[in-house]
C-alpha cells in the first residue's frame, strides 16, 4: 500500500529531514510512526500527502509512483487518501457538517449522497448532535473528531494522522486510537505519526521508530524504544 | 434475466451521470451564491469597489452615447448648408440677377446671393494673396455663382433641390456645399479614435481594480485555500468563487454605469430637446439601447471575470500546503 524505497528528503538550508528510510507497508496493516521532535515524521507523512517531495529515492502508494505524479494530479491523488492532523485544519467560517462535507463538494457528490455520507461519519465519530455547530465552540477533542470524519467521509484505503492526540488528556487520546483501531478493522490501512510512547505501545501494532531521519527500529509492540521520546 | 440486469445497470450509469452533471451545475450555482453572499458581507468594501468600476465604465458608454447622438445629428440635418451654382459663361450679370430673384421666390430656398465674376475675383485676390496669376489672365477665369441657402434643414431635402437646381439652362454646375457638416463628421472621427483608446485604458483600470480586490481576497482566505487543496481540491475549484466574485464586480459595475447614464440622460433630455427645437428638428436624443445596454453588462461581468482570471493565476499557485 506504502512503500518507501530508500528515502532521503534534505530541505533547503541543509536540514536532513530523511536519510535512506525503508519501510513498506501492507493493504490494511495499521502501523505507528514515532520518534522525538524533528526526527523525520511529519517530513514522512509530508511525502506521503505530496506536499514534499523526495530527493532521493522512491515512494510508491498503491502501486504507483510518486515521482512520477504530475501536478495536475495531485488533487485526485490526495482525495483518495485522508488525513488527520494535529492542528485539525479546520475552516472556522463554516459550521461542523459542512466542514466534513468539504471533500465531498470538491468531488462532486450530488447532494442526498454527501447528505448521507457526512451523517454516517459524523455518527462514527459521534458528533452527530452537533452538526449545526460552529467548530470554534466545539472542544479540542471533538475538533479532532470533526478532522476525523473529514478524513474517512469519502471512505479512503489510506489513512495518515499527524499527532492526532497531541493536545488531548490521555483518556481522550485513547478514545481517539480506539476509534482509529476501528477503522482499520473495516480494512482502512492507517499511519499514524505519535510520540506519545505510552499509548502507542500499548496498543498491539508495529511502530516505525525514525531517529534524525533514519529508520532505527520496525518492531511489533515493543515496550521500550531506545532513541524515542518519553 | 441477463438483458434485464444489463438494461438496469446502463439505465443506472445514466443516471449517474446524469446526477454528476446535475450536481456540477448546482455547485456552480453554489459556489456563484456564495460567493455573492461575501461581497454582501462586506457591503462597504464591495461597493466602493463597484462604484470604481461603474465610473470606469460610464465614461466611454456615455463618450459612446454623446457622438451615436451627434452621428445621427448630423446625418438628418445640414445646418448651415449652401448650394453654390455656377453660371454659363455667357451670362450678364443683369440676367444672373433677375435668376436669382426668381430663385429666391421658391419656398425651399432661403436666401440668395449673386457673386459676379468680378467680385468672385476681387474675393480671389483678397484671400488667397494670387491675386496677381488673375491679373496675368487676359479674361477673367471665374465664373458668376449664386449662392443659396435651402430654407430645410433636412438633408434629403437639400439634395433633391441640388438635383433640381443643376439641370436649369443657365446652370453649369451646382454645388452643395456641406462644410459645416464636414468637420463635424472629421472631429467625430477624431473623437472615435480618442474613445476607443479612452475605452482600452478604462478597460485596464477594471481589470487592475477587480484584481487587486480578487488579490487581497485570496490573501484573506489563504487558510482556507491550504485546507480545500489538502482534502484535494484542484486549482479550478479553488479558483472557481474567486472567478465569479471577479464577474460579479463586474456586472454590478455595469449595472451601476448603466444607472448613472440613464439619470444623466434623463436630465439632459428637456435642455437638449429645447436647443434641438431651436433649429426646428424632431429628433429625440438616444439612449444606450437594450442592445448596448446588454453589451455593457457583459462586458463589464467578462472584465470583472478578466481581472480575476489574471490575479487568481498571479497568486493562487503561490499557496500550497506545507
Amino acid at each position: 500500500m506504502i512503500k518507501f524505497d530508500n528515502v532521503s528528503k534534505r530541505y533547503p538550508g541543509g536540514h536532513q529531514a530523511l536519510n535512506q528510510v525503508n519501510f513498506e507497508l501492507v493493504d490494511g496493516e495499521m502501523a505507528f510512526l514515532t520518534g522525538r521532535s524533528g526526527a523525520g515524521k511529519s517530513t514522512l507523512l509530508k511525502l506521503i500527502m505530496l506536499m514534499e517531495k523526495a530527493q532521493q529515492g522512491q515512494v510508491f502508494v498503491n502501486g504507483k509512483n510518486l515521482n512520477r505524479m504530475s501536478p495536475a494530479q495531485i488533487p485526485f491523488y490526495r482525495r483518495r487518501i485522508g488525513v488527520v492532523f494535529q492542528d485539525h485544519q479546520l475552516l472556522f467560517d463554516r459550521n461542523v457538517f459542512d466542514n466534513v462535507a468539504l471533500p465531498l463538494q470538491i468531488e462532486g457528490y450530488p447532494k442526498h449522497e454527501a447528505d448521507r455520507r457526512v451523517r454516517a461519519a459524523l455518527d462514527k465519530v459521534g458528533l452527530l448532535k452537533k452538526e449545526k455547530m460552529l467548530p470554534i465552540t466545539l472542544s479540542g477533542g471533538e475538533q479532532q473528531r470533526i478532522g476525523i470524519a473529514r478524513a474517512v467521509v469519502n471512505r479512503p484505503k489510506i489513512l495518515l494522522a499527524d499527532e492526532p492526540t497531541g493536545n488531548l488528556d490521555p483518556e481522550l487520546a485513547a478514545e481517539i486510537m480506539h476509534l482509529f483501531e476501528q477503522f482499520n478493522q473495516v480494512g482502512v490501512s492507517m499511519l499514524i505519526a505519535s510520540h506519545d510512547l505510552s499509548l502507542i505501545t500499548r496498543l498491539k501494532h508495529r511502530i516505525l521508530t525514525l531517529d534524525k531521519g533514519r529508520l532505527i527500529q520496525d518492531a511489533y509492540h515493543t515496550a521500550t524504544v531506545p532513541g524515542a521520546g518519553r | 434475466m441477463n438483458t434485464r440486469k444489463r438494461e438496469s445497470g446502463a439505465k443506472q450509469s445514466q443516471r449517474t451521470a446524469r446526477g454528476a452533471l446535475q450536481s456540477h451545475w448546482q455547485q456552480h450555482l453554489k459556489t456563484a451564491r456564495e460567493s455573492l453572499k461575501r461581497l454582501l458581507s462586506t457591503p462597504t468594501a464591495s461597493l466602493m469597489t463597484v462604484a470604481v468600476i461603474g465610473i470606469a465604465l460610464l465614461l466611454p458608454s456615455a463618450v459612446y452615447v454623446s457622438m451615436n447622438n451627434l452621428q445621427a445629428l448630423s446625418g438628418g440635418i445640414n445646418v448651415g448648408s449652401q448650394i453654390s451654382l455656377y453660371l454659363n459663361e455667357d451670362i450678364t450679370d443683369e440676367e444672373a440677377f433677375q435668376i436669382s430673384e426668381r430663385l429666391l421666390q421658391r419656398e425651399q430656398i432661403a436666401s440668395s446671393e449673386y457673386i459676379s465674376p468680378a467680385q468672385a475675383a476681387a474675393e480671389f485676390n483678397a484671400h488667397s494673396g494670387l491675386g496677381d496669376v488673375i491679373d496675368a489672365l487676359e479674361n477673367n477665369p471665374l465664373p458668376g455663382v449664386i449662392v443659396l441657402s435651402p430654407s430645410s434643414i433636412d438633408s434629403a431635402a437639400a439634395s433633391t433641390l441640388l438635383e433640381e437646381l443643376s439641370h436649369l439652362p443657365e446652370v453649369q454646375s451646382a454645388q452643395l456645399d456641406l462644410q459645416w457638416v464636414e468637420r463635424l463628421q472629421a472631429f467625430l472621427q477624431l473623437t472615435q479614435r480618442a474613445s476607443t483608446g479612452l475605452m482600452l485604458i478604462l478597460a485596464l483600470a477594471v481589470l487592475f481594480v477587480v484584481g487587486n480586490t480578487i488579490r487581497l481576497a485570496i490573501e484573506g482566505r489563504r487558510a482556507e485555500i491550504v485546507v480545500i487543496k489538502l482534502v484535494g481540491g484542484t486549482n479550478s475549484y479553488v479558483a472557481r468563487p474567486f472567478l465569479y466574485a471577479g464577474a460579479l464586480y463586474g456586472f454590478a459595475g455595469g449595472v451601476l454605469a448603466w444607472l448613472l447614464l440613464s439619470i444623466i440622460l434623463l436630465s439632459l433630455r428637456g435642455p437638449a430637446n429645447e436647443l434641438l427645437a431651436l433649429y426646428s428638428s424632431d429628433y429625440q436624443l438616444q439612449g444606450l439601447g437594450a442592445a448596448n445596454s446588454l453589451i455593457l453588462l457583459t462586458l463589464g461581468a467578462f472584465l470583472g471575470w478578466l481581472g480575476a482570471f489574471i490575479s487568481v493565476r498571479q497568486h493562487l499557485s503561490a499557496i500550497e500546503p506545507r
